[in-house]
């Protein structure tokens, strides 16, 4: 059986910069990655990064995965695409379906699980009808395979995906009908919504879907407002001719593997659903199993990379390949890091969030 | 605060004016400056570290409103370009007697040419006035953000934010 130091389970942002972070250090380390490309999200991400300039801010997230790329190349880092990762064992033997088609078994030291997250999805009447799709997958057309999804969009979620995949469909040459937000205030930054605004899209505020119109696809949309419960008002449905509607409703971590390991949970409604309990050195209940990004509470791609290379870090010190004094300088850069993307208005409530998780995680080991 | 950008999309010019960054009337007489419609506290301070004169501050932490001080802002736009939300245009009301000049960060193929007439909008993307566009900036430190400038009657100035996109 072939042997790792470290297995790191994805290759988008987070994963990727474990996976260098570990191999920067001198560990052996393998990335597996279901999908066919590396990069998870960010080679669709064709907008401009926020953040410092330590954070790659005002960089397209497109060329931050060919520079995470680059330093996976130049460190040798083993890349295994195509290849699922379908179970943990209790000995860290990691199950990997390599190249789709060869069930291998490899054995670890350390495991991070980078495994992001999968888009949620809302059911309205005519949602089983083309034309409905979720707005990561419109932008996976569009930016990753030159597909205009539709030419009318309705986009249902104000939150930064929605806002930043409505511009990027106007760039694209669709026009986006609408952005419809079920809650009282729009959820994205408001230089987002402002962008979009001003070309011309309108939003519709408290207002949700109510069903897909069409015999064989999606021809128009109906949308209604909402009482403060939340309840349909009779009467104020609108209907707005659109060939596609785009979901963006937030997103669900994608545990299965941390569940398949044993690793112990809590439920964070602001961090998107289910997380493992981890530690600030993103080491989970099961000791020498870190998680970082998505899988760790829904943020984004610049927090990802942050928790990435901390998750990376901690493993490649347990390991022994920096001594405590080291390692707490470099993890205590990584967490100053991490703050400055986590405060402010949209950030705090995710500072507050991933605390709770630390907390849990020493009540856990108090046990 | 904030109402009617958490709404509507684009924020009103009592939340632009509440916000430390915005001119006040006698910052406009200065020649061209950089109007910064940033409202939010977002983790993001680019205009900070690429402005050339230091005009624009942000500071610790990152989340901080931008600051600007007109005394040293040339209007030079490499703000604009670099801005990660597109939230910087460059203003000059007094271009002409008659015209004021806005230069804007437009990412919408296909570009206007020199002299073509434009539709110029307001923040809501309603059409305001024509424009004459003067020049179309690319840089490759731009990354595909271009720089648009257009003239345009001046009694607009404070309406005119972008133009209505071609094609």
């Amino acid at each position: 059986m072939k042997k790792y130091e470290v297995v790191v389970v994805g290759a988008g942002p987070a994963g990727l910069s474990a996976a260098i972070e570990c191999a920067r250090a001198g560990a052996k380390v393998l990335v597996a990655d279901e999908n066919n490309k590396p990069g998870g999200q960010l080679f669709k991400q064709i907008h401009k990064f926020f953040g410092s300039k330590e954070h790659k801010a005002g960089v397209r997230g497109i060329y931050i995965g060919e520079q995470l790329l680059k330093e996976t190349e130049n460190l040798s880092i083993e890349v295994w695409l195509g290849s699922e990762v379908c179970g943990i064992d209790a000995d860290k033997s990691v199950w990997i379906i390599k190249n789709k088609e060869e069930s291998c078994c490899v054995k670890a030291e350390r495991i991070i699980i980078a495994s992001g997250a999968t888009e949620n999805s809302i059911a309205f009447e005519g949602w089983t009808l083309p034309g409905v799709m979720g707005a990561g997958a419109a932008q996976t057309m569009m930016n990753c395979y030159r597909v205009l999804p539709g030419k009318r969009v309705l986009m249902i979620g104000s939150g930064n995906v929605g806002v930043i995949v409505s511009y990027q469909l106007l760039q694209a040459g669709a026009e986006v009908v609408g952005i419809v937000e079920a809650a009282s205030a729009l959820g994205g930054y408001g230089v987002h919504t402002a962008k979009v605004r001003r070309a011309g899209v309108p939003f519709y505020t408290g207002y949700t879907v109510k069903r897909g119109i069409g015999e064989k696809y999606i021809e128009a949309a109906e949308i209604v407002k909402l009482d403060s419960d939340w309840k349909h008002i009779p009467g104020s449905e609108k209907i707005l001719t659109a060939d596609t509607i785009c979901l963006a409703v937030g997103l669900t971590p994608l545990i299965e593997l941390a569940w398949l390991a044993g690793c112990r949970f809590t439920y964070s409604a602001k961090l998107g659903g289910h997380i493992p309990v981890h530690n600030k050195y993103m080491e989970t209940t099961v000791k020498g199993i870190y998680i970082a990004g998505d899988v760790s509470g829904i943020e984004e791609a610049s927090t990802a990379m942050e928790e990435g290379r901390l998750a990376g870090i901690s493993a490649a010190w347990s390991l022994g390949y920096y001594d405590d004094q080291e390692a707490e300088i470099l993890i205590e850069e990584e967490w100053r890091k991490l703050n400055l993307l986590r405060c402010g208005q949209f950030g705090v409530n995710r500072k507050v969030s991933k605390d709770e998780i630390l907390n849990k995680w020493e009540e856990m080991r108090n046990e | 605060m904030n109402k009617t950008l958490k709404t509507i999309g684009a924020p009103s010019m009592e939340e632009l004016r509440c916000s430390a960054a915005f001119p006040e009337k006698k910052d406009y007489q200065r020649g061209p400056i950089a109007i910064i419609e940033c409202t939010e506290e977002i983790p993001c301070n680019p205009c900070e570290t690429v402005c050339p004169k230091g005009a624009i501050k942000v500071g610790d932490p990152i989340t901080n409103l931008p600051t600007i001080d007109f005394d040293l802002c040339s209007g030079c736009g490499i703000c604009a370009a670099k801005c990660p939300g597109l939230a910087i245009y460059i203003l000059d009301v007094n271009y002409t007697e008659n015209e004021a000049l806005i230069m804007f960060p437009f990412e919408y193929l296909p570009f206007p040419e020199r002299g073509e007439t434009v539709s110029l909008v307001n923040r809501l993307g309603d059409t305001v006035c024509p424009g004459r566009v003067e020049s179309v900036l690319s840089s490759k430190s731009y990354d595909h953000t271009t720089l648009i400038s257009v003239a345009f009657p001046k009694q607009y100035y404070e309406d005119v934010v972008s133009m209505k996109k071609l094609g």
